[in-house]
């Protein structure tokens, strides 16, 4: 692996975010994202931005999205060659930019539609998720200059060096329709950025973004590498999304579980608890005690049905809450929120450990 | 009547070692310059220490005037040289008062009155170290075989 | 006869002018170095008994003793030491084993002194334990992999499990080894701390059964003690296969050590030799012992946790695979460094390898099988202070055992003659004149205070790191750096070399 300014270091995070979510499912475009984001501009200091945006592709729903970030040419070949052995593409094309001064395009960037061509006999013990998963990990490890930005279905991640507004403009996100739309300005402390390492990060369909630094990395890292996930990116975030997917998607468990998972509570608060609940919370403490994060850190987590907001157990890092009608808005500033939605019906700030759920309505 | 917040030496003999430090700190605080090396090379005769260590086999402890709620040795001085300090509860020897009759070294049935060999013809037994803290033998015995504790 | 030749160690310095003749070290010295002359009222002091205990020293009332290494140099060779030219002579007068007690003190590398900690600065602040809670507590034994929940009810059995307050427990010394006051005061401050302490291969005396909560009962080779009361008195079984200090071999209590007490707590007959064979002759293959840790778990209804205390040996990591898969609910290994009452000295310097590169290599090869959650490890063999408590879970264990801390903390001087059953400080004899000397209460005390001031120092640690429950430092290898370290050692400990960021 060619040693990227930085991709290969772990940069810490300090950053702003913001997560919007219609739980009806209404559609809007792009410009209220980047409107809240642009709010909170002093929280980046320009060396990242990205939105994930979710609802934007719904013509080609059915079909695995892979935006894909090339450095060369050859890069975008060797991709393409290895997707042909195991899926069919529907389509690709680029992504639609348009020039902006303040960003340097140095990347190719691509999408592709895609089917996966296996059958659920060739393998016994995964599914096309687990497949899709190793598609991507593949990609991101073994060829070389080529990284999967987002893996989902109907939802795409778009993020590079720069004030996340002007990213937001760079990609043309106004013109795009999603029910749940969150976005990450960045402060990385080193000089230069890889557009690869903003935030959202995306496996499948979950996309994070996070302000924060994960103390319990090391742990973390390595409990998830025996359940086959390769943190490859070095960046906190990764273990965050993959934690959500072993916990959420393999081990079945819903998201106010995870939420005690990652932030456990204090033995002191499981010891009062009356004799039932006692026990529950000691055996998910003692189970998954490598997957507890310590650290500050404020995460939206969002799939295609929910988006959660989460801090950590000591609340180091701001968050705010807000619902207006059916919208559900999670920020790290007030302001952000009412830049877009002057009245809400309810703001406040969550307690540490306490998740903000946003859950879409069939 | 012993009252409850007197303290009195409580003897624990199965942490004793038999090492006789604390005769050597009741020398010293029962000498004149109260310097161990003075006390043990300077003076002249030897100061006495007031304790005495009782040793059988493995077993020891030291054993000093129990400052008796009944004492004999009281009832028994014909001078009245033997008294009662009414603060700490401790029977004291007046050694201005004493004859050195030795009446009570005969009654006391502990044996831990000495005849006082150094100047005058006095008794000599423990006194609680008056004016310090807690008896000094209780304060240098390194495994805490004797304590001072108030009397249940 | 030949004379005997061998150079004392330590000679014996007394200041006359300080000394009183009060004889306090002629009385207290077990190995009668000092004696008093009547005709002369003066003490002289025999060097060549002196093991270098210190006891007297500590006692002197002016200070006018001090202690010293016997300046009488051979010639300067660092090949052909004076230690081991000591070794030769002795054994050349003797023709016998030489034996030491304590643990290997030869200058093999110290990986905890090359390994450094993280503290976070700026982008991650630091949290104060005086402000924050800061979570110590630790559970040891099999641990489910994932939670099956039904109707938002728990659907699994959590096997049994061990609770710890702080991640530091009192490491196998029998009764026998060390005298009852030795026991009893372990025995006390673990439950007071909230720990357990390890009752070694001597079985459990009866006026111990009381603390059984915070008792790890020992099965070793030669079975002392063990019936079907000892094993329901624990809160946990250990099956001793090896231990640090001696492995491969096995252990001897002489005859002359076996009194009435002795006798009766583990079960031979007074005065005869307590011999512990080198293997358990019942277990020769790891399904041998899959049927003891099943027949002990049996016994016990499975309501207590079994586990297994290995020695750390070149093929650690796939024994200790093993003995996961064979049922174990935790592995405890015991290092180079670990302690002993009695072993030969060159068993003791020479077989093993460091508790730090054990640790490493189980941990990563339990992970790559994904059987770590099976079983809890422990790791002990030389862990001095706090900061190798954190390195030692940093590095991938759970907890960690101490012996040498312990005895350290009740008086002990590693003057390493425990073998001698002379112990002038009371803990490594059966001598009723000795054992006086330890008051179970004044070594509760300073036990307690060691693990309080440990915890609290762990706790300061922590912080620094930006982490506020122990769980998070488990097998967090990120924190450490190596300083000083090859490429190899590294690798093998699975951390980056101090300078590198993440």
């Amino acid at each position: 692996m060619r040693l990227e300014p930085d991709r290969d270091y772990r940069i810490p995070s300090a950053c702003g975010i913001i997560g919007i979510m219609s739980q009806n499912g209404e559609r809007f475009n792009g410009e209220l994202a980047i409107k809240a984001i642009s709010c909170m501009r002093e929280r980046s200091n320009g060396l990242g931005g990205g939105f994930s945006a979710y609802g934007i592709y719904p013509e080609y729903k059915d079909f695995w999205c892979f935006h894909l970030l090339y450095d060369k040419e050859n890069a975008k070949s060797s991709t393409e060659d290895y997707l042909k052995k195991f899926y069919t593409i529907k389509k690709d094309e680029p992504i639609p930019t348009r020039k902006i001064d303040k960003i340097q395009k140095r990347n190719i960037l691509w999408r592709y539609f895609l089917n996966s061509q296996i059958k659920p006999t060739d393998y016994t013990d995964k599914n096309e998720e687990d497949f899709v998963v190793d598609t991507v990990m593949f990609i991101n490890s073994k060829i070389e200059g080529a990284f999967v930005v987002s893996s989902g279905k109907n939802m795409g991640i778009f993020k590079g060096v720069g004030y996340p507004e002007d990213i937001g403009r760079f990609y043309c996100l106004e013109e795009y329709q999603g029910y749940l739309w969150t976005a990450h300005g960045r402060f990385p402390t080193n000089t230069v950025g890889w557009w690869g390492g903003a935030h959202p990060f995306g496996i499948l369909d979950w996309s994070v973004i996070h302000n924060g630094e994960i103390s319990s990395y090391g742990i973390n890292r390595r409990y998830l590498l025996n359940y086959g996930y390769q943190c490859t990116l070095f960046t906190d975030t990764e273990v965050i999304a993959y934690l959500f997917d072993l916990l959420h998607r393999k081990h079945k468990l819903n998201f106010e579980i995870i939420a005690k998972i990652l932030t456990s509570l204090f033995w002191e608060e499981i010891e009062r608890m009356p004799e039932e609940q006692k026990k529950f919370y000691l055996a998910l403490r003692i189970t998954y005690g490598s997957a507890l994060v310590n650290g500050p850190f404020a995460v939206v987590v969002a799939n295609s049905n929910t988006m959660v907001g989460l801090n950590d157990r000591l609340k180091l890092r701001p968050q705010v809450a807000a619902t207006k009608d059916n919208f559900v808005y999670i920020a790290s500033e007030e302001s952000a929120i009412r830049e877009i939605c002057p009245k809400p019906d309810r703001v406040w700030l969550p307690k540490a450990g306490e998740p903000v759920i946003g859950r879409l309505r069939n | 009547m012993v009252d409850k917040n007197q303290k009195r030496i409580i003897i624990r003999e199965e942490y004793c070692m038999g090492c006789r430090l604390c005769e050597v700190y009741c020398l010293v605080q029962h000498s004149k310059t109260k310097n161990i090396i003075k006390a043990y090379k300077g003076e002249y005769p030897k100061p006495q220490p007031r304790i005495i260590i009782e040793e059988k086999g493995y077993l020891s402890f030291a054993l000093q005037c129990r400052h008796c709620e009944d004492a004999s040795c009281l009832e028994a001085c014909i001078t009245g040289a033997m008294y009662r300090d009414k603060k700490t509860g401790a029977v004291l020897c007046n050694e201005d008062k004493c004859v050195g009759c030795w009446m009570c070294i005969m009654v006391c049935p502990f044996g831990v009155i000495q005849r006082n060999r150094t100047t005058k013809k006095v008794a000599s037994k423990c006194d609680l170290c008056l004016g310090e803290e807690i008896p000094v033998c209780i304060k240098n015995c390194p495994n805490e075989a004797i304590i001072f504790k108030e009397m249940e | 006869m030949t004379k005997k030749t061998a150079i004392s160690e330590f000679i014996v310095e007394r200041d006359k002018e300080k000394c009183i003749t009060c004889q306090v070290c002629c009385r207290m010295c077990a190995n009668d170095v000092h004696i008093h002359d009547i005709e002369t009222d003066e003490i002289i002091s025999d060097s060549n008994k002196c093991v270098g205990c210190h006891f007297c020293e500590t006692l002197c009332p002016t200070g006018a003793l001090v202690i010293k290494r016997n300046p009488s140099e051979l010639k300067i060779n660092a090949n052909w030491t004076k230690e081991i030219i000591n070794d030769i002579t002795k054994q050349a007068e003797t023709g016998g084993v030489l034996l030491t007690g304590m643990g290997c003190d030869k200058p093999y590398p110290i990986y905890f002194d090359h390994i450094v900690l993280n503290a976070s600065q700026v982008t991650n602040p630091s949290i104060d334990p005086l402000r924050e809670p800061m979570e110590l507590r630790t559970y040891l034994g099999r641990k489910p992999e994932k939670i099956e929940i039904k109707d938002s009810k728990l659907e699994i059995e959590i096997a049994p499990l061990l609770r710890l307050e702080t991640p530091i427990l009192f490491t196998a010394m029998s009764y026998g080894s060390i005298s009852l006051n030795a026991c009893i005061a372990l025995a006390r401050a673990a439950e007071e701390v909230g720990i357990l302490y390890n009752t070694g291969e001597g079985g459990l005396h009866k006026d111990l059964y009381k603390y059984g909560k915070n008792t790890i009962v020992q099965c070793a080779s030669g079975r002392f003690g063990v019936y079907k009361e000892y094993l329901e008195a624990g809160a946990a079984i250990e099956i001793k296969i090896g231990q640090g200090a001696k492995p491969g071999i096995g252990g001897h209590l002489p005859g002359e050590k076996v009194s009435e007490e002795i006798s009766q707590t583990r079960m031979i007959p007074v005065g005869t030799d307590a011999l512990s064979p080198a293997p358990h002759h019942d277990i020769y293959s790891i399904e041998d012992l899959r049927q003891l840790i099943f027949a002990l778990k049996e016994a016990t209804r499975y309501k207590k946790p079994v586990g297994v205390k290995i020695a750390a040996v070149h093929n650690i990591a796939p024994i200790a695979s093993g003995i996961v898969r064979a049922g174990a609910d935790f592995v405890a290994i015991d290092g180079l460094r670990g302690g002993t009452g009695a072993a030969p000295k060159v068993i003791r310097d020479n077989v093993g390898i460091p508790i730090e590169l054990a640790i490493a290599v189980v941990d990563q090869r339990l992970r790559e099988e994904r059987i770590r959650h099976q079983a809890s490890i422990i790791a002990g063999g030389g862990i001095r202070n706090s900061a190798d408590v954190i390195k030692a879970i940093a590095l991938g264990a759970d907890a960690v055992y101490i012996g040498t801390a312990a005895l350290v903390a009740m008086g002990c001087h590693v003057c390493q003659k425990c073998y001698t059953g002379k112990c002038n400080w009371g803990i490594a004899t059966q001598d009723p004149y000795l054992t006086k000397r330890l008051n179970p209460e004044i070594a509760k005390n300073r036990l307690v205070n060691l693990l309080r001031a440990w915890s609290l120092e762990i706790k300061e640690m922590l912080g620094g790191m930006g982490i506020n429950a122990i769980e998070s430092l488990r097998g967090n290898r990120d924190q450490l750096r190596g300083a000083g370290l090859s490429d190899t050692d590294l690798k093998l400990l699975g951390i980056k070399p101090a300078g590198e960021a993440w």
